[in-house]
């Protein structure tokens, strides 16, 4: 007679952990990730490592221009997180806040370019912000209808919007450029006023103060506790009387309104002008920035400044070593993959069983 | 007209191969929003190990040869894609809308990477895939609509017909569809839910791939265009388009071809208007895909448990 050991494992879910376990959890992915992408990169230039993560602070801190548009780049990047996040917390795939950033971004410039030297400036900038929040919720209302009375796929439909703004762009800058270009100037005089002479310092303000408003519309209101009903289970939101329809479409004019506020502080507070790579594929790291920090507008900061350090740092490492510039995207796909397969652990345990078995 | 149906169908095809590949995918439950991005890093792959195999062989390259390095490559290069989306869907359960999006972030960068190395002309490099039977041009419109084109058209066909058949006519097929539909009752049947999952989405990641390179190699002529991922958007609206049949897609591809060149073909348009026509095969999408929610046909629906991960100890 003889005993043999059989170890096997299998997976069983878990309760959520303890919020520093959570934390430790992710910390380690994101030091994975930064540490993989670092040998990707040494792989390819053959340099010390050390040098490119020095690199990489540099191009995100080393002067004081590069901490502002820093903090600029993520102001804009949370301003369109938090705009597709209460769609997000409702399992309405909006991978359209692109499109609605542009053709928010396209009704400000028009409002610029056409009224910009008729009309003095404070009423100029209502109409600005006005028209620019109109038109993304234009952009983004549309799939919602059509999601809540026929149940279309909100996905696609919101991709396909991304390319007719994208037309419409170009049209408009096509048709509109008195040069025939097709490149329209900045007109930095008619955008939004200058706060102590930091040119983003407004953009940083507006989305702080945003980030806390989203954070208590989604936690405090009763807005908020339906778009989750409806997230949950669209069964028992039915069943206690939520209106489903009604709630996905005001969620979707809430997410349009924001992503108009992006685009609004994208032309009329950065850029003053406007092309098809305005938006810059924000719409879509926007998804990942929000997804990872759990749709938590609070963690959102933390997320959007890693995306945003790092693609800041490896844009400058391929600067300063001469590798082509893709390596931004490499590192920020690298990364999203490390926090996104993070989260396998948090949400189940490997348990191994010993089973002695007994043999003949 | 001959020369626009000619394009469209080049064209078409590259959305065809796209969209075959999706719909393998999606017939095993999974929603991949990385096509795109596999599209992406198919051509650059392929385009790659073109380059170099070229580089080595000097002129006296043998255009089977050069043939058959490109096309493994890319199916490779997609396939990589695939086990890595699978992986991260299937072993790590991750949301698969976030992680198919990632991968198109991913493999955009990835295939900007490697063209930055190669260069973005690969002239020579597609003369192999362009080249066509020699009395196709003799025989009229019927040999330019039908015989004249490389062989990469034929290849997308070849595989949308086989993959048709396999899916609605072999146990295979009908095990995946199964896994697509209701994996819970599969796995009591004893089909390998992790292992359909993970092959159908390499294996359509790697068709999708191979449409990538058919933009490249085929309608562009060998000149690398940063714009591939809008025909992997596309090609997964196809998927819906043609209710996940790839034989219609064959059809379908067309279609969306034609309408994505019209701009180009419609005469006395000004500069600026033909941007409004280029809207088209987004406007029509859209409005297919309205069209195809409010007629809710039974046999018209997606795969039942698409999007959803598998855990069977969920229950």
């Amino acid at each position: 007679m003889k005993l043999s050991k059989n170890h096997s494992f299998h997976i069983v879910k878990r309760e959520p952990p303890v919020w520093y376990i959570g934390l430790a959890i992710r910390a380690a992915a994101v030091i994975l990730a930064l540490i993989v992408s670092g040998v990707i990169i040494t792989l390819l230039t053959d340099k010390n490592p050390i040098a490119i993560y020095a690199s990489m602070i540099d191009g995100a801190f080393g002067m004081d221009i590069r901490i502002w548009s820093l903090f600029q780049d993520v102001a804009i990047l949370l301003c369109i997180s938090l705009a597709v996040t209460p769609a997000f917390k409702m399992k309405f795939w909006n991978c359209g806040a692109e499109g609605q950033v542009l053709i928010g971004g396209l009704a400000t410039v028009a409002v610029m370019m056409f009224l910009g030297d008729k009309l003095p400036l404070p009423i100029l900038l209502i109409i600005m912000i006005a028209a620019s929040i109109i038109a993304s919720i234009i952009w983004a209302v549309l799939p919602a209808i059509f999601k809540a009375y026929w149940n279309t796929n909100e996905t696609l439909f919101t991709l396909m919007m991304n390319y007719v703004a994208i037309q419409f762009v170009s049209y408009f800058l096509k048709s509109f450029v008195k040069t025939g270009s097709g490149v329209l100037f900045p007109m930095p005089e008619f955008g939004l006023p200058v706060l102590f002479g930091k040119q983003y310092l407004l953009n940083i303000i507006i989305v702080a103060v945003m980030t806390v408003l989203v954070y208590i519309y989604l936690k405090y209101t009763k807005h908020g506790y339906e778009i989750s009903v409806v997230g949950e289970s669209e069964n028992t939101a039915n069943y206690i009387g939520i209106n489903v329809k009604k709630v996905i479409i005001r969620t979707l004019v809430v997410s349009g309104a924001l992503c108009g506020i992006a685009g609004l502080l994208l032309v009329g507070g950065t850029n003053h002008t406007i092309n098809v790579e305005t938006a810059g594929g924000r719409g879509f790291t926007a998804i990942m920035v929000s997804w990872l920090a759990k749709f938590n507008p609070i963690f959102m900061v933390f997320t959007s400044f890693l995306i945003v350090f790092l693609q800041k740092g490896a844009s400058q490492v391929s600067t300063d070593f001469r590798i082509p510039q893709a390596i931004s995207d490499i590192v920020t796909g690298i990364i999203l993959f490390f926090i996104i397969g993070c989260e396998f652990f948090l949400n189940y345990k490997i348990v191994v069983t010993k089973s002695v078995k007994e043999e003949k | 007209m001959i020369s626009f149906l000619v394009s469209a169908i080049r064209l078409g095809m590259v959305f065809l191969f796209g969209s075959t590949g999706e719909i393998i995918t999606e017939k095993s439950g999974h929603l991949n929003l990385g096509t795109p991005g596999v599209m992406c890093v198919g051509a650059s792959c392929g385009c790659f190990a073109e380059y170099l195999y070229l580089k080595q062989v000097g002129p006296y390259a043998s255009p089977f040869l050069a043939i058959l390095v490109a096309i493994v490559a890319t199916f490779i290069g997609g396939f990589l894609m695939g086990l890595l989306f699978s992986f991260l869907t299937v072993t790590l359960r991750a949301n698969q809308n976030v992680t198919g999006l990632a991968l198109t972030t991913l493999g955009i960068g990835i295939s900007d990477f490697m063209i930055a190395k190669t260069g973005t002309s690969f002239g020579r490099a597609s003369k192999y895939f362009t080249a066509s039977l020699p009395f196709a041009e003799d025989l009229g419109w019927f040999g330019k609509l039908f015989l004249s084109h490389g062989i990469l058209i034929y290849l997308a066909i070849a595989i949308a017909l086989i993959s048709s058949f396999i899916l609605s006519k072999t146990r295979i097929g009908l095990n995946l569809r199964s896994v697509g539909e209701n994996p819970a009752t599969a796995d009591a049947a004893g089909i390998n839910v992790s292992l359909y999952r993970y092959l159908a989405t390499c294996i359509g990641c790697g068709i999708s791939g191979l449409g990538g390179l058919t933009f490249i190699m085929d309608y562009l002529n060998g000149n690398w265009e940063y714009c591939i991922d809008a025909f992997g958007w596309l090609s997964i609206a196809l998927v819906i388009f043609t209710v996940w049949k790839p034989n219609l897609a064959i059809l379908g591809s067309i279609v969306f071809g034609a309408l994505y060149i019209a701009s180009s073909y419609i005469t006395g348009v000004s500069f600026a208007n033909k941007e409004l026509f280029k809207m088209l095969p987004y406007v029509v999408t859209i409005i297919v895909l309205i069209i195809t929610s409010m007629r809710n046909k039974k046999e018209n629906q997606p795969p039942a448990h698409l999007g959803l991960s598998y855990f069977r100890e969920e229950r």
